[in-house]
């Protein structure tokens, strides 16, 4: 019987016919499901490539058009992202590379029926956006999250070609923001537009255009404006949308005159399904309660430009119960913190900006002590970003035993090396509690004065750790080694300014090709220590990024001012810029 | 432009710390074949651990600058005690540059009440009992500015540079730009300059002489507005040629300070003149009635005090 059971089931899959695997493999949407899915065998693997539609890249040297092509005929989806995270921090020089052109380039060929293309850290150019453009008959979303590259005229291209457009999202990219023109080239007969995102544009739109745009968008959830956008024009936008979900205002400032407040007070309150608002650049707080007929439906607020002050942010955020998420600079203050504490209690996401983050002293009275309050209060609190001048131990361990819960736990204390402001001693055992604790854990950010000990707490406890962030921190290699030898999980390691160099890299070389990629910049691991992982480890690309010349015209102790080392199928980049270099198997230097 | 962070490095730190470590480590002859790794108890992996911070150390208590460095003393028109007088001296208060009076002898008393932390980065300074914690030797940061930290992405680090909490509408706005108002006695307008780009007083003193050298050679005729009341063309252009100009701001203390006194590249100086969290945040100071009017810091060329100009005459210039 049991040696039939192998034919049996071998049988079995050849027996069910494609369509109905097919079928049933519709309903995977998670990537990871999707790839051990073909994973299980040949037949499987084949129909699953053919039934593909969604294909995420989490970096785009890791596969080339190519083969993403050839393996996915039929993705209706792409979401690509390009350079490493430190970029959004000027540790990438310009010009690195993350260019979209030969994707959009060989999807063009390749899926005349593509609908979404969401790119994150990637250089895309207008020509690139004109391609886009002129592709795809059916394009439906264009998401760019952190790209740069291109200009107003590349929109001009989008708004004038893509009939079927739903999204157009520019979160926070790098715009070269000619004019404001090109809103006016949305035709007046298309009227699909779901959601729109703005709000990185300098430059003033033509507000009729978009007065006539909202106007003949029913299905408009999502509207971001620039910060152009005055605050008196606000109610026309909203009483033409009243159905809209999520809103973020231009600058929300004005000559107090009443009218103005009621308006804007009487439009706000027809919008009956908002939840997110956002926005609120120069806000003169006499205006705020013109939202706080909203509040009670909120889920999501960024009010991560709003200049105003705790008591102000307070009678906001006190009555928002059902919030969901934050967003918010350090001008809450403790006190704002307590009050949201005690009014959020749905409350998941809590990120807090610094208002002034180049001053050594603190300018406003938020302390450690915000951030355990809101532990306390708290119960669905899984991700928090926290910007700081101060920490403890104590306070640490307190957040970490009010929420095992936590996914996400990014902590910037603003001092690099800043160690227990009570005991002055290393933030050692407060990070190895929130990793004890936080059996969930993905995500952690570290800051603060850190030995190698908080290394061996992470490598032993973060057993699901995905990303880790660490910056001058550590003391020794073995700080390194903990993190590589241990966090089974982990995807993506970045790291600057700390102590570690060749040692615990080569030892743990191996472990390099079991993720998607490490940084590492002003560290101390040399340019021979590169060579020899690039020679051994074929599968990853150990890239070089010095800007003080060839590294063969130093020692080869010398150590790299920065390292990106990642795997990838596609071999070695051909568009690498002249600050960049590989080392080929046969440890030729490759520029 | 030139990005004086990164170039005038003072105190002689490398940009990168950890890389002189690294330096330092190569040359005890580490291995880089034997890949192989220790794996002793921690603290055993000495090299390490001995130099990764107290190389930084020594480093910051070898730094003396005196400002007469960044001055050309050339000209005549800069007056300044003219020794490298700021010592470094970490041990003691923790402060890398100390207070000088304007005579150099340390006995006035006005400008020890500004003992201002120099720079955003060089926070250690004010807290002296971290540098002996622990023996872990926390690293006073070296340079004014860390490149990407704290970490903010240039679109809020742009946004937030354009919209400071108390905005003045007159200056200019953006990151980077850091402008100040500039007057002169007599002068019948004010000059703005962006102090960011210049990287030395020589190079702001020889622009603002540009500047200003219009009012004294009778082209205010040629803009049609007369000087004002009370100065006279060559009284301006004695001033000017007699070296009795100074160059003096007002700090967050309502002090009148000298400028020259901080290194150029402490960029801690713009704090004392404009806030940091916004350029323009700042006091100006009416010559005349001396009173605030506005928010603007301003600078002055002024005239010097009979004390000062008996101290000219006796002390160095270099």
């Amino acid at each position: 019987y049991l040696s039939n059971t192998s034919t049996l089931s071998t049988k079995m899959a050849k027996s069910f016919p494609e369509e109905v695997l097919e079928h049933v493999f519709s309903f995977i949407t998670s990537d990871s499901d999707r790839n051990a899915v073909s994973l299980v065998c040949k037949s499987w693997y084949e129909i699953e490539r053919w039934c593909r539609k969604r294909v995420f890249v989490g970096n785009c040297y890791a596969v080339s058009p190519r083969i993403l092509t050839r393996r996915f005929p039929e993705v209706r989806s792409v979401e690509i992202k390009g350079k490493p995270h430190f970029a959004d921090f000027n540790l990438v020089p310009e010009g690195w590379g993350g260019c979209v052109y030969p994707w959009i380039s060989a999807m063009a060929g390749a899926y005349p029926w593509l609908e979404e293309i969401r790119l994150k850290r990637m250089v895309v150019s207008d020509e690139a956006l004109e391609l886009i453009s002129t592709s795809f008959c059916n394009f439906k979303v264009l998401v760019l999250s952190s790209c740069e590259g291109f200009s107003t005229d590349g929109l001009a291209s989008i708004a004038a070609n893509c009939r079927e457009l739903r999204v157009l999202d520019l979160r926070e990219s790098e715009v070269d923001d000619l004019s404001g023109h090109w809103l006016s080239h949305f035709p007046d007969t298309w009227t699909s537009l779901v959601s729109l995102n703005i709000a990185c544009l300098g430059s003033e739109v033509s507000f009729s255009a978009l007065e006539r745009l909202v106007a003949r968008s029913p299905n408009l959830r999502t509207l971001r404006l620039n910060r152009a956008v005055s605050l008196e024009k606000l109610h026309n936008l909203l009483c033409r949308a009243p159905q809209l979900v999520e809103f973020g205002t231009g600058a929300y400032s004005s000559e107090l005159r009443p009218d103005v407040f009621s308006n804007l007070a009487g439009a706000f309150s027809g919008c009956k399904q908002l939840k997110g608002l956002s926005g609120f650049w120069d806000v003169v707080p006499a205006y705020l309660p013109a939202i706080y007929l909203t509040c009670s439906g909120l889920t999501s607020l960024n009010l991560s430009y709003a200049t105003i002050q705790s008591p102000d942010l307070v009678k906001l955020v006190s009555q928002c119960h059902n919030l969901q998420r934050l967003w918010v600079l350090d001008y809450i203050e403790d006190i704002g913190l307590d009050a949201l504490a005690a009014s959020c209690k749905h409350l998941q996401e809590l990120r807090v900006f610094p208002s002034d983050p180049y001053v050594v002293d603190p300018n406003v009275s938020l302390t450690e002590r915000g951030l355990v309050a809101v532990s306390e209060g708290c119960p669905k609190l899984q991700s928090v970003l926290y910007f700081c001048r101060q920490m403890s131990n104590a306070a640490l361990v307190a957040i970490a035993r009010n929420r095992p819960n936590l996914v996400c736990f990014r902590l910037c204390i603003i001092e690099p090396r800043a160690p227990d402001y009570l005991t002055l001693e290393p933030l050692d055992a407060g990070f190895g509690a929130i990793v004890e604790h936080c059996k969930e854990l993905r995500r952690l950010s570290l800051s603060g004065l850190l030995t190698d000990r908080v290394f061996e707490y992470i490598g032993t406890r973060g057993r699901k750790l995905e990303m880790l962030s660490i910056a001058f921190a550590g003391e020794s290699d073995l700080g390194l080694h903990h993190v590589l030898s241990g966090c089974e999980s982990l995807r993506k390691l970045e790291i600057r300014d700390c102590p570690f160099g060749d040692k615990a890299l080569l030892a743990n070389a191996a472990k390099l090709e079991t993720m998607r990629s490490l940084w590492m910049s002003s560290c101390s691991v040399s340019f021979g220590a590169c060579k020899l992982l690039g020679q051994k480890l074929p599968r990853l690309n150990v890239e070089v990024i010095d800007e003080r010349g060839s590294p063969d015209s130093r020692p080869e102790s010398c150590p790299v001012e920065k390292l990106y080392i990642y795997r990838t199928v596609a071999g070695p980049r051909v568009d690498m810029p002249p600050f960049v270099w590989t080392i080929d198997e046969d440890a030729a230097l490759r520029v | 432009m030139s990005m004086p962070f990164e170039e005038h490095d003072y105190i002689g730190l490398s940009e990168t710390p950890a890389m002189e470590n690294s330096e330092k480590l190569a040359s005890k002859g580490l291995n880089l074949k034997a890949t192989e790794l220790r794996l002793g108890l921690p603290g055993s992996e000495s090299p390490e651990r001995g130099n990764g911070l107290g190389v930084l150390k020594g480093f910051i208590s070898g730094a003396k600058r005196g400002f007469s460095d960044t001055i050309n003393g050339d000209s005549g028109k800069w007056v300044f005690t003219g020794n490298g007088g700021s010592d470094v001296d970490l041990g003691k208060n923790g402060a890398l540059f100390s207070p000088r009076s304007v005579n150099g002898s340390g006995s006035e008393g006005t400008s020890l009440k500004e003992v201002v932390p120099p720079s955003p980065k060089a926070v250690h300074e004010k807290k002296p009992q971290i540098s002996a914690v622990n023996g872990h030797g926390v690293a006073p940061a070296a340079k004014a500015q860390v490149v990407g930290w704290p970490p903010i992405r240039s679109f809020r680090k742009n946004s937030m540079a354009v919209n400071p909490p108390k905005s003045d509408e007159d200056a200019k706005l953006g990151s980077g730009c850091l402008y100040v108002k500039v007057s002169m006695d007599g002068a019948p307008y004010l000059r703005k300059v962006d102090l960011k780009t210049y990287s030395s007083y020589m190079e702001l003193s020889s622009a603002l002489e540009k500047m200003f050298s219009c009012f004294t050679i009778g082209q205010c005729g040629a803009h049609g507005v007369p000087l004002r009341d009370g100065m006279s063309e060559s009284r301006l252009m004695d001033l000017l040629h007699g070296s009795e100009y100074v160059l003096t701001y007002e700090d967050k203390d309502d002090d009148w300070m000298l400028v020259g006194d901080v290194p150029w590249e402490f960029k801690a100086t713009w704090d004392i003149v404009c806030d940091y969290s916004s350029c323009l945040q700042a006091y100006k100071l009416d010559l005349h009635k001396s009173t605030v009017i506005s928010g603007l810091h301003v600078w002055f060329l002024q005239p010097l005090e009979p004390w000062r100009r008996a101290e000219t005459a006796s002390s160095a210039t270099v």
